[in-house]
Formats: C-alpha cells, structure tokens, sequence
C-alpha cells in the first residue's frame, strides 16, 4: 500500500513536471513555428537560437507586481487560474503514455490511474475546465471578460456533446471505457482508420474545447482584449496560459490514445511514439492557428448544433451498426 | 453572389492549409537589425552635415534660407560678420551657430534643396539615438565634417 503511494506520487510529480516543461516549450515552438509560416524568423535572441525564450518569459512573469483591479470578488478572482490549471492537469492521470515497464523487480504502469471508466472521467474533467473561464470572466469586474467568459461557456458546453457522441463510438468499437484498454484494442488497427468521421469531429471539438483558433472567441484579442483575462496579470496569467497549453496537450493526448493507437508503433519504443504522436497533434493546432481565420459567434454555434452534432449522431448510430449488428 | 457548395468550401480550407505550410518553407524576410543591415539607396536622407571648401573654409554663409524653409522648423542658424582675421567662409557672413533638433526633423531635404551654397546636406547615416533629448540638438561643431569630403560631399563641387 505504501510502496503504490509513493509510486503514485513520485509519477504525479513526474507528469506535472513535464507537462509544465512541455506547454514551456510548446509556447516557444508556437512562436516559432508562427513566425516561419508568415516569413519571419520568431523569437531567436534569448539563449543558443531562443532556446532560454520560455525561462526568459516565466521568470518576467513571475516578477510582475500581482495587481488585482478595483471591485474584483477577490476569492474566484484567484481561484479561476487555479481551476484552469487543475482540470488540465486532471486529464493527464489517465492516460497511459507506454506499457508496463519492470523497475527493480517491480511492475510500473505507465500511467497514475486505471479507472474503470476513463473516458467518462475525462469528459468530466474538461467540462470543469468551463468553470475556470467562466469564474474567471465573472470575477473581473470588466465586461469585456464576462462577455469573454460567457462566449467560453456557450461554446465549450455546446461541443462538448458532439464531442462526448464522437468518444462514444470509440466506446462502442472497444468494448470498454478504460484507456489502457481501449489501447490494447488497437494494437493492430488504429481506430483512426475504422472510424474517420469521429476522428474528424473529435479534432474539431478539440479546437474548439481548448479555446484555439479558429474557434478562439473567448479570447478574441480583436473583439474582447483578451477575453477572460483581461485582468489578469503576472503569474495568474500565466496559469491561464499554462492552463491553455496543456489543454492542448491534453486533448492531443486524449486523440492519441483515442485514435491514433496510443503508444504502439513499430520498434520497442512506446513512450517515444507516444511523445511524437501527440507533437504531431500539436503542430496541426498551431498550423491551423496559422491558417484559419476566426469564426463569427453565430457560425461557431450552427456549426455546433447544426452540423457536428447531427453527423455526430449518425456516426453513432452506424457505428453501433456495425459494431453489434454486422458483427 | 455566387453559390459555392460546401465540398468546395471544405477544400479550399485544405488548400489553405498547404499554402501556409508552404511558406512555412520559404525563407524569412526578417533583417537581423543590429547584425545585418538593409542596404540603402544611395539618396536616402538621413543625418545632416555642414560641408567645407577643399580650402578648410566652411561653405554655409549664414544666409538662414534652410531655417526658412525648414517646415518643422528645427534648424536654428545664427550668423555672424566674417572679418580679415576671423574668416570662416568664402562669403561675407557665416553661421556662427548652426543648430539642428534631429527630434523634430523630418528629414524632407528642403534645407539641402534651399541651400544657395550646398552648405547642409543630408548624408545616409539614419542610425540616429541618444538617452537625452539634449543629446539630439547637434551643435555647429557636431554638424560641419571634420575634413572637407568627409560626409561624402565632393569639395570641390561649386553648388
């Protein structure tokens, strides 16, 4: 009992570490990759090639003043960013990023928690990931953020259902509801490949679910400032955009598991496959950042309910054909 | 308007991907400022001089037409008598002070357009700064060359 405590703490640690790490470095490679795509050459100054960019950042973040603005209800204004961070990290518990590995004798699962119903308890999270903008937009006394944070609710409760219908099918085709093994199932077809139109309806509720563009309303700079957080400043702000990233890399985790076979792929090597899958994911997010303009509130809406949601259902519903029918 | 169908909506949104993908590719336009510099035409206007004679005298006579037809009236030009044994220039005055405030130049050339001697020129320095405004008020002596053809002016030009 002890020895599974430690062990569950010891992977925790390990996991927030990386994850900060990784959304550290995913903001770097964003700039990057931005600049070449519009002809620039990105930030390069700060270290060999910009390397020390992200440290440069957090370090002026940190020793920023912690301003709160006049008439704020100081308790959610601070509990936001936290909400934010938390719900992101929660998703990272499940998901299993290689097989078991043998430590001194004793079997380590690449993953905090096997719970039975993964997926379920995934949903649940990034729906509280709602919480964290929508307080956060009520907190600030400003209405550029309340608006901001409202656009987040309506947007994220509304692709949160095609998003759910999509995962479902991926339920359906595996038989079970943990990760680990709908992974297993597809050691030798990716469920990518049997099931495109999921796939497809997942990546775009992905954008949609981590605030991204084309679907970015919340934080419309354009129209809202900067949306939610617009009074946030310093480390708060920070957490907001840590909390963003690693929604990123949560969903492209989710996608990969879900989708793409998790960590199998030719050769022995399960947690590189795994890291490079979800890079890939995380290079489509930014080229579309890239590329795509910015929808109109009403568009994103009929989008949602007009169109993902009924070719969500269809896709069930074939699916579920197929699964127990022509079976 | 014309219709376009979905299909083709849903393309061209690809499409758009790859283009962008494409210049992702291309080299970046981006000039390292401090490290590499843009080549300048040869007529770019930047910092002013006060030119001199191949004889060491100063060209400018005092006349004040540069600060006349300065339209940011940032030149400032106070002129004296030449005498036998403090000549300075080959007319009958010469500018005892000459001033230039480069923060409110505009660097437009009518003063070297105006200048019946082609005295003030604008060379193709533009890297200008200073931490003062004071700094950037260029007296008489930062303003004239220290050799006659210093600022690329050739001296024996007559206008």
């Amino acid at each position: 009992m002890m020895f599974t405590v430690v062990e569950v703490v010891i992977k925790g640690l390990i996991v927030i570490l990386v994850l900060m790490g990784a959304a550290a470095y995913m903001t770097f490679c964003e700039r990057v990759i931005l600049a070449r795509m519009q002809i620039r050459l990105g930030p390069n100054r700060v270290g060999p090639l910009g390397l020390l960019q992200p440290i440069a950042d957090g370090l002026k973040l940190l020793l920023k003043e912690g301003f709160q603005p006049n008439n704020v209800d100081t308790f959610t204004y601070w509990l936001a960013p936290g909400i934010s961070l938390i719900t992101a990290f929660a998703a990272f518990t499940l998901i299993p990023i290689g097989g078991t590995i043998l430590l001194w004798d004793h079997p380590i699962h690449l993953y905090i928690a096997d719970v039975n119903a993964g997926i379920v308890f995934l949903l649940a999270f990034s729906s509280l990931a709602v919480y964290g903008i929508v307080l956060a937009g009520w907190a600030s006394n400003n209405r550029y953020s309340l608006l901001g944070g409202l656009r987040g609710t309506a947007q994220m409760i509304s692709y949160e259902i095609p998003m759910g219908i999509s995962l479902m099918t991926v339920v359906m085709a595996a038989g079970t509801l943990s990760l680990p093994e709908i992974i297993d199932a597809q050691k030798d077809q990716w469920f990518v490949w049997t099931n495109p139109i999921g796939f497809i309806i997942y990546v775009i509720t992905a954008f949609a679910e981590t605030n991204r563009a084309p679907f970015d309303l919340p934080e419309a700079e354009q129209e809202l400032i900067g949306g939610y957080h617009t009074e946030y400043g310093g480390m708060k702000f920070a957490m907001f955009f840590l909390a963003e990233y690693v929604n990123i890399l949560a969903v492209s985790a989710i996608a990969v598991t879900l989708f793409l076979g998790g960590w199998h792929g030719p050769g022995n090597i399960p947690v590189l496959w795994f890291a490079l899958k979800v890079a890939a994911f995380v290079f489509l997010f930014i080229w579309v950042r890239a590329t795509m303009a910015r929808l109109r509130y009403d568009q994103l809406m009929s989008f949602g309910w007009k169109v993902l949601i009924p070719i969500a259902t269809a896709n069930l519903i074939v699916t579920s054909y197929f699964t127990l029918v022509a079976k | 308007m014309k219709k376009t169908s979905t299909f083709s909506k849903v393309i061209s949104m690809f499409r758009g991907l790859f283009i962008v993908l494409k210049y992702g590719f291309k080299r970046p336009v981006t000039i390292r400022y401090p490290e590499e510099k843009r080549v300048l035409p040869p007529r770019t206007r930047g910092r002013h001089y006060l030119t001199k004679w191949n004889d060491g005298k100063e060209r400018c006579v005092g006349c004040e037409l540069c600060a006349i037809v300065c339209p940011s009236q940032a030149i400032y030009v106070k002129p004296a008598e030449n005498t036998p044994e403090d000549n300075h220039s080959h007319g009958e005055r010469y500018a005892k002070d000459f001033q230039i405030n480069m923060l409110r130049c505009i660097y437009c050339g009518y003063c070297e357009e105006a200048c019946p001697t082609g005295a003030i020129i604008l060379s193709n320095e533009c890297e200008i700064s200073g931490y003062t405004r004071e700094s950037l008020i260029f007296t008489k002596e930062k303003l004239t060359e220290q050799n006659p053809g210093d600022s690329g002016r050739d001296p024996n030009r007559e206008i």
